[in-house]
């Protein structure tokens, strides 16, 4: 197939939104990309990653969002035009450098530096549902919100020049709706990539120290962009000349209003204000607007932070009407937690308007709450069939019993945050950020002097204590903290699409590439290491079980490689698994299928005995292990 | 079936993460706008795919590009994976008219195998399809793929039911040639049969 980048200009293709991000970056001549994998934001660089080798630019995962950053501000720096992609929980990270990057800009001879931050309204994927947009207005960088696949390119391509112009990174905000999802995309040109890096040594160190003279000249910076993004194509208006009510909208937003306003015939009465360019807030096409009309509903995803803005403003306005009514999150008018809908702004609309807004006739909205009452039943997330976390975990919890001192473990972000679903062993007790698990664990682990008498198991994945666990791990040995850190090495960053780390062997381009190993790093820094296979059961939880009972910080890496990435590779069934139908105990035992909870080990309705799906059964073969009458058996395939 | 008139036409695929309704939508979306369609996809991705339900959403539009998500209740066309998706769709997009497309092959949920829920009763479940839709048809298509020895390709067979009720602005070729663009030629291969097995089984009558 072919890349992204050897497509025809000119054309029309069906592009997600990470998609069409990547290909404005490439259509602006972009050289230099870094980032962290994150959903909803992993495809951005995997796009560019994929056509590299015939467009030349270099693109790299980083070890975490703020070294993203960094690299790609140094690209920057020298001149190159480079784009940094995350998630918003990654962009926390980064913010520590991109605070300070906010006031220093980018050098004498600066190139441009776009960075895309991808919420995730409604949490589909993410511990939070954080919009991003705040802190565009804390670090002073200008920001942009596309409402389509087709506007987010252009809007990609127009950062890198607002960048170069201005001297500072430009935020490109996406979100779910639009980074995963698919529109028509109309191709541009790819320009060849001429410019050379180049570091201009006789200029001042790039830095915000002096903090206020930078400051000003952040806003000064800020001041001198908003006159063209009062005058940007990205804003647009549409609607009568004095509306009954005028919508402000962004983001995907937009097209929920447009929708919203035609299902119920509004077109004559509403008017729709799309605001593209959100900061520095375009305060006098917005002041225009707010005059022509005495009420207004926010449409916006997730926090009011136009709304907010649209306050302030109407606040300063005084051709604004005294009567001015500014609906929206703080009204109630539009939900302030989760993501948009369609329905969401025909309801909001309908609500203002009095008009009836309902869904479904009466009668058939009856038959669906009958059939959900009675049938309609909740699928949680799950480990895949073979998941080497289903052992994994099995053998922390035996540990924890065996020990007996009421151990538990603290978790972290990865496909084995599953184990706090019901589908996991639900044992993790507490759960945050990157890294987060080994930090936690090191406070436990000094507890003993207050009567703490539990011991505690942080539990994280490669990609995770490459990314952020290797300062919390360094502390606890520093500070003689009695724990153990159970590394789940699956050679992947599964949860977000199996993308390489330090630890793999090939890079994002598929090249070898420097092997970092986790075992070294942790007995440099003077941990007790033991490794072991989690589909060895008993073998990984005695080795466990041992560490636990041992004073100081200590490691266990846990090495199987991800399921999906061995059958992907490798195409095979290890063994042939069956049920002896006569030695199941069925329902008076039922431990396989209430405890080990493998998707592909269900049970016969009929007879209460388990059975092997067949078509889910991947052929790993754990299951024998844990069957109490061992009626699971299982022959290696030729 | 006849064609959907719609504006734009709301068609709704589900399952379970891991049954590949991605690639479907996908292939849907490209072969319409070959055809001139603006066509919007919005569907679920990340964490869902490890055993979640899961969702696509295709509107489309002869007009604008429309939001990716279908207002509440307003579904032409349901096609699911997985018969209780089938039922978690209708709640949200149903109404008297749709209609739906589902592969009767029940994938019991983590809480049904841990007995803390219950998966309902197949017949009870059928019963409510056929009553929450204006047409409803079924086929175990995972037999079907299973039966042509291998279950990943059951998305594709339903790909050829959909195909096969001529309700969306697609014909066979135009899906065959989707698929011959997009896979290597035997893995072309094993999908053009799955194909003509859904559009065979929906022209003998599920």
């Amino acid at each position: 197939m072919s890349t992204i980048a050897g497509t025809t200009t000119g054309t029309r293709e069906m592009m997600m939104g990470n998609e069409a991000i990547a290909r404005g970056a490439l259509e602006a001549g972009v050289q230099f990309v870094t980032g962290y994998p994150g959903t909803p934001s992993s495809e951005i660089v995997e796009t560019v990653a994929r056509s590299a080798r015939e467009t030349g630019v270099y693109v790299e995962w980083s070890i975490n969002e703020k070294v993203a950053a960094e690299v790609a501000a140094a690209a920057s720096f020298a001149g190159l035009r480079t784009l940094t992609a995350m998630k918003t929980a990654g962009f926390n990270v980064a913010l520590d450098f991109l605070a300070h990057l906010g006031y220093s800009g980018l050098g004498k001879h600066g190139g441009s530096m776009v960075v895309v931050v991808c919420d995730d309204p409604e949490g589909h994927s993410s511990g939070d549902e954080a919009d991003s947009r705040w802190f565009a207005q804390t670090e002073g960088a200008p920001l942009l919100e596309p409402d389509s696949p087709q506007e987010a390119k252009e809007m990609t391509t127009w950062a890198f020049e607002l960048s170069e112009q201005f001297n500072c990174y430009v935020m490109v905000r996406s979100y779910t709706r639009l980074s995963l999802a698919s529109g028509p995309v109309t191709l541009g040109r790819i320009p060849e990539i001429g410019k050379k890096a180049q570091f201009d040594t006789s200029q001042e160190t790039i830095s915000p120290y002096m903090p206020k003279p930078s400051h000003v000249r952040q806003h000064q910076r800020l001041a001198s962009i908003r006159p063209l993004f009062e005058r940007s194509r990205f804003n647009w208006y549409q609607g009568p000349e004095k509306p009954e009510l005028l919508i402000i909208c962004s983001g995907i937003g937009t097209r929920y209003s447009l929708e919203a306003v035609g299902a119920l015939g509004l077109e004559k009465s509403v008017g729709i204000l799309k605001l593209g360019t959100l900061w520095p807030f375009p305060t006098k096409l917005v002041a225009e607007h707010l005059a022509r009309t005495r009420r207004v509903l926010m449409v916006e995803e997730v926090d009011p932070f136009l709304e907010s803005h649209a306050k302030i403003l109407a606040f300063d306005s005084p051709a604004v009407s005294k009567d001015l009514k500014i609906y929206g999150k703080d009204s109630g008018h539009i939900p302030a937690e989760g993501e948009l809908n369609p329905s969401i702004v025909m309801k909001g609309l309908a609500e203002l308007f009095g008009l009836d807004y309902t869904i479904r006739e009466a009668d058939y909205e009856r038959k669906i709450s009958t059939a959900v009452d009675k049938l309609l039943i909740n699928r949680g997330v799950a480990w895949c069939p073979g998941c080497p976390h289903r052992a994994s975990f099995w053998a922390v919890k035996q540990a924890i019993r065996k020990d007996g001192r009421d151990g538990f473990p603290t978790g972290d972000i990865g496909c084995y945050t599953l184990d706090v679903y019901p589908s996991g062993s639900q044992q993790i007790k507490a759960l945050h950020a990157m890294g987060s698990g080994v930090g936690l664990a090191s406070g436990f682990g000094k507890l003993a002097q207050f009567g703490l008498e539990q011991p505690v198991v942080a539990i994280c994945g490669d990609s995770t204590f490459f990314h952020a666990s290797i300062p919390g791990l360094i502390n606890a040995v520093r500070n003689r903290a009695n724990m153990v850190l159970v590394l789940l090495d699956n050679s992947a960053t599964a949860m977000t699409g199996f993308q390489p780390h330090p630890g793999t062997e090939t890079d994002i381009l598929g090249e070898a590439a420097p092997v970092i190993s986790t075992e070294a790093i942790c007995r440099s820094i003077g941990c007790h290491v033991e490794v072991s296979d989690p589909f060895d059961i008993k073998g990984t939880t005695a080795k466990l079980l041992r560490l636990m009972k041992e004073d100081g910080t200590k490691v266990m890496i846990m090495r199987r490689i991800c399921e999906l990435v061995r059958m992907k590779e490798e195409r095979t069934f290890p063994f042939k698994v069956w049920i002896d139908a006569e030695k199941c105990r069925g329902e008076k035992c039922s431990f396989c299928t209430r405890f080990f909870k493998c998707p592909a080990l269900p049970w016969d309705r009929e007879t209460g005995k388990a059975v092997i799906d067949e078509a889910t059964c991947v052929g790993c073969g754990v299951c024998v292990e844990i069957c109490p009458p061992g009626a699971i058996f299982r022959e290696v395939t030729a | 079936m006849t064609r959907i008139n719609g504006e734009p036409i709301n068609l709704v695929i589900s399952g379970v993460g891991g049954q590949g309704n991605i690639l479907l939508s996908r292939l849907i979306g490209r072969s319409l706008l070959k055809k001139g369609y603006l066509v919007s996809i919005g569907e679920t991705l990340g964490v869902a795919q490890r055993g979640g339900a899961v969702m696509s959403n295709i509107r489309i539009s002869e007009k604008m590009p429309f939001g990716p998500l279908t207002p509440e209740g307003k579904a032409h066309l349901i096609v699911s994976l997985e018969p209780l998706e089938t039922l978690r769709m209708l709640s949200r997009y149903g109404n008297p008219e749709v209609t739906t497309l589902t592969n009767f092959r029940p994938t019991l949920t983590v809480d049904v195998l841990t007995r803390k829920d219950k998966y309902p009763d197949y017949a009870a479940l059928k019963q409510a399809i056929d009553t929450l839709s204006g047409t409803a048809f079924f086929l175990d298509a995972t037999a079907m793929a299973l039966k042509l020895g291998n279950p990943i390709i059951t998305n594709v067979i339903m790909m050829g039911a959909l195909i096969g009720l001529d309700m969306i602005p697609l014909t066979r070729e135009d899906i065959e040639a989707e698929i011959k663009a997009s896979f290597s030629a035997d893995r072309a291969e094993l999908n053009l049969t799955a194909l003509a097995h859904g559009i065979d089984a929906i022209a003998a009558g599920t």
